[in-house]
């Protein structure tokens, strides 16, 4: 019997997804039960496993006996907009969920990288916040508790459905920047806001060092935008790089900002998008990062933005690249050789600035990892965690690479 | 009792000490200044306690980068007033911040009053330097927030003591808003304030807090040396605080609340018009506690959170309970998330009363897991709420808890007996079956999910 005859056997020729390119059996589980029974099964069988979402975002190139997608868990089994949560199963394409929760006068305010239709699981496992980290927080900020399977087949819960919760230890936090090493996320519970009624984007181009100076300024006269991103002319498809300041919440707040952002700005050169400009803006942000090989973020404190940027442009050349210089952020996109990024992952570690591999094709994560240069003690930490929750390393994934 | 209490007083003593025990085998609790309410700091007979209270230095703010570093032992409130002078502040505010300690805070996810809008202590930890219980020293996050690889600050953040001790702590400092409005509105009945939380979150305020406190406590602060000027007869009030750097925006805000307070029945709404009024509104709330050691010789404080849009249901079932077993439950909570505290005051050294308060507990814990929610928001598990837990979290949930423990410390030396019942885990080994997945396979795939299992479903 092929393992796509007992997987048929186990889950159903509905579960049988085409194969990819590299002719990988694609299976998708139409239950969290069913990822249960497909992984507790490959850990007994031996068979390795690479886990994917709708496949836009991480190359779908790991070598593997079978690829579980979760592209069919893909329910919302609650929304409650009074409570400001919802429960969603991991494989909802993002673009769904928010018209699902729009529809209720709720909003989760994450703007990740990637295509519209990327999955939730995808964006919690890896953890990649776009530009709406700088008012509302990094992924883990916006999670209430999730469930996950195991790589050898457990389900668990972790966390809960309220708002505050410090009942046992918060495995939602592994689980968030995981990259799936530690477990498949199959069930998410979110916090949510209000759907913001007043959301208007301003954008301003110059000079760099310019920009900076004004997002400095934006600071310190204490506007609170949801996003305020340093964008480079490439990925902005502009001759100059951009700040875009995006001004989301109630209309109270955001008219007294929108005032103080005039007076931040020497008088108004900032221009204002209207809603499908703006729409357009960030959603090309978005999609630039998953369309080069290539995409790494690194975090720093906010003093040293403009030196890091500086160091990217150095070593990697001024590809594609978008900051949220006050909360020490950075993303860049393009292509990029083994040797270079092992070099700057080294040069970061000395800064004390981690560089988190968001994606590549796999030779080159395999190599390179999606973590790497841990701390003092933190490898056999990592390790232990890995063998607890994936004891026959069912699941293919390249977390400090070789 | 412990068999010995130990009061390093620096890192240096502190790493020698955990080795010394380490090599002796000996089970020990860290313990920051006792201010928990869950027992997570008590030490039993065979133990060492380790008290931190003397590795209580600052040792860095950096206000550019808007973050410090700090010794486990730094008092809360001791912090922001390092912070101040550079605009800024340590923006989680437990009720006990005179005196409790950033390191207790970060082992229990401490939250407080402003945590609504600021988040709660997970939310500004930004990097720990933690000691292992075999005496390893292990370097975690980073200043700027991003981690070397998986989150383990943030799984470390709320551990209990159970993986280590926080022997450095890098914290987020927060700008001091420029403006600040706190207002006092009272209510005829607890439903009526209610909807007077849900109408302000669903129009999309986010105050810095939104607090509530029923008769019987406000009659309790009134009584009491911090009376703050609550109207007696008010079935309920709300305390409510709206903050930020731009003062076109929070009087904005202001006035959009008190509108839609006075639309959901406030009796009155009193916007405070000095520092001082606005200091004496919040004494009375930060004090409520203490001014309930005036009602009875004891006090249960509970915590527990539910949906918001429960909480009327659920605080009149907490009144029903109350009136069932005849004791004197107080309220005083953090409304805007669902985190609430029925306090029970009573009398220990009167046995059948003991019995009632305990009986009381559980239906109060029962009632708000029935509501979808959980039994600790910020106080933590420790040895209170291990009984609760497999109300909540299923034998294979918690066997993956008890996991993690074993990575962080494999003989469960720090903090022995404390948030994972172990009794209720499913044993988690390096063998695993197919019968779970075939037993999923029986049941039709169903995705609907586990209800928790009881402590009695636990495999030989």
């Amino acid at each position: 019997m092929t393992i796509l005859d007992k997987v048929t056997a186990l889950l159903g020729e509905g579960a049988v997804l085409e194969a990819g390119q590299d002719r990988v059996p694609r299976i998708a589980p139409g239950s969290p039960d069913a990822v249960a029974l497909l992984l507790g099964t490959a850990h007994q069988e031996g068979w390795r496993v690479r886990i994917e979402g709708a496949g836009t975002w991480l190359q779908s190139d790991a070598p593997a006996d079978l690829a579980l997608t979760t592209r069919r868990l893909d329910r919302i089994p609650a929304v409650e907009p009074s409570d400001l949560t919802a429960t969603a199963e991991a494989g909802i394409g993002l673009d769904q969920l928010r018209q699902q929760l729009a529809d209720r006068g709720a909003w989760l305010s994450v703007d990740p990288p990637g295509l519209a239709g990327r999955t939730l699981g995808s964006i919690v496992a890896t953890a990649t916040a776009g530009p709406l980290r700088h008012g509302f927080g990094p992924i883990k900020d916006h999670l209430l508790g999730v469930t996950f399977v195991t790589g050898d087949g457990r389900m668990v819960q972790s966390g809960g459905r309220v708002m505050k919760n410090v009942a046992g230890y918060d495995l939602t936090r592994l689980q968030s920047g995981g990259f799936g090493a530690f477990g498949v996320i199959v069930l998410v519970h979110l916090r949510l806001r209000t759907l913001p009624r007043a959301d208007i984007t301003y954008l301003l181009e110059g000079a760099r060092e310019d920009l900076t100076q004004v997002g400095e300024d934006i600071a310190a006269a204490g506007l609170t935008p949801a996003a305020l991103e340093l964008v480079s002319p490439a990925l902005a498809r502009r001759e100059r790089w951009v700040l875009g300041v995006r001004l989301a919440g109630s209309p109270a707040l955001v008219a007294a900002d929108e005032a103080g952002l005039r007076a931040a700005s020497g008088g108004g050169r900032f221009t204002p998008l209207r809603a499908e400009e703006a729409h357009a803006f960030w959603m090309r942000l978005a999609e630039g990062f998953a369309v080069r090989p290539v995409t790494f973020r690194i975090g720093g404190v906010p003093s040293a933005s403009d030196e890091l940027l500086d160091l990217l442009q150095h070593q990697l050349g001024d590809e594609w690249i978008s900051a949220s210089p006050a909360a020490g952020a950075l993303r860049w996109t393009g292509d990029a050789s083994i040797d270079r990024l092992q070099r700057l992952r080294r040069t970061l570690a000395g800064l004390e600035v981690p560089l988190t591999l968001e994606r590549a094709p796999w030779p080159l994560r395999g190599a390179v990892g999606h973590f790497g240069a841990y701390r003092e003690g933190v490898g056999p930490l990592v390790a232990g965690l890995r063998r607890t929750f994936d004891p026959g390393g069912a699941i293919v994934v390249a977390t400090e690479g070789t | 009792m412990p068999d010995l209490v130990v009061l390093p007083g620096t890192r240096e003593q502190l790493i020698a000490v955990v080795r010394l025990l380490a090599a002796h085998d000996v089970p020990f609790v860290p313990r920051g200044a006792g201010t928990g309410l869950s027992g997570g700091a008590l030490a039993d007979a065979g133990s060492v306690l380790i008290v931190l209270t003397r590795l209580n230095r600052v040792l860095r703010v950096d206000a550019e980068d808007r973050l410090a570093v700090v010794e486990p032992g730094v008092v809360n409130a001791k912090l922001s007033a390092a912070a101040r002078p550079h605009g800024l502040h340590y923006a989680p505010d437990p009720s006990s911040q005179s005196a409790c300690t950033i390191g207790g805070n970060v082992a229990e996810n401490a939250g407080g009053p402003h945590c609504l809008k600021y988040g709660v202590t997970a939310n500004h930890v930004l990097a720990l330097e933690l000691l292992l219980a075999d005496g390893t020293l292990v370097e975690v996050g980073s200043p700027g927030g991003e981690a070397w690889g998986p989150d383990l600050v943030g799984v470390f953040v709320g551990s209990e003591g159970n993986f280590g001790i926080a022997t450095k702590i890098t914290v987020r400092l927060t700008p001091l808003p420029r403006a600040v409005r706190t207002m006092l509105a009272d209510f005829n009945g607890l439903r009526i304030a209610g909807e007077g939380v849900s109408a302000i979150i669903a129009a999309g305020i986010v105050p810095a807090a939104l607090e509530m406190m029923d008769q019987s406590c406000i009659a309790a602060v009134e009584d009491s040396v911090y009376a703050a000027g609550y109207p007696r007869d008010a079935a309920a009030i709300l305390l409510v605080e709206l903050d930020g750097r731009n003062e076109a925006g929070v009087i904005a805000e202001t006035e959009a609340v008190a509108e839609l307070l006075r639309k959901s029945g406030a009796r009155s709404v009193r916007i405070a018009a000095s520092e001082a009024e606005r200091e004496r509104l919040w004494q009375g709330r930060k004090k409520a506690f203490g001014a309930m050691g005036r009602l009875s010789r004891d006090l249960v404080v509970q915590d527990a959170v539910v949906p918001r849009s429960a909480l009327p249901h659920v605080l009149e079932t907490i009144c029903a309970i109350a009136k069932n077993y005849q004791l004197v439950v107080s309220n005083v909570f953090h409304a805007g998330d669902g985190n609430l505290h029925p306090n029970i005051s009573f009398d220990a050294t009167d046995p059948e009363l003991k019995q009632r308060v305990e009986a009381a507990s559980a239906e109060i814990m029962s009632t708000c897991i029935a509501a979808g929610g959980t039994i600790t928001g910020e106080h933590g598990v420790g040895i209170d709420k291990l009984r609760y837990m497999p109300l909540i979290f299923d034998p294979e949930s918690l066997g993956a808890m008890q996991a993690v423990r074993r990575v962080f410390d494999p003989k469960e030396r720090v903090n022995p007996g404390k948030v994972v019942p172990v009794h209720a885990c499913r044993e988690w080994t390096s063998m695993r079956n197919a019968k779970f997945g075939m037993r999923n396979h029986n049941g039709g795939f169903n995705s609907t999910f586990h209800i928790p299992h009881s402590a009695l479903e636990v495999e030989a």
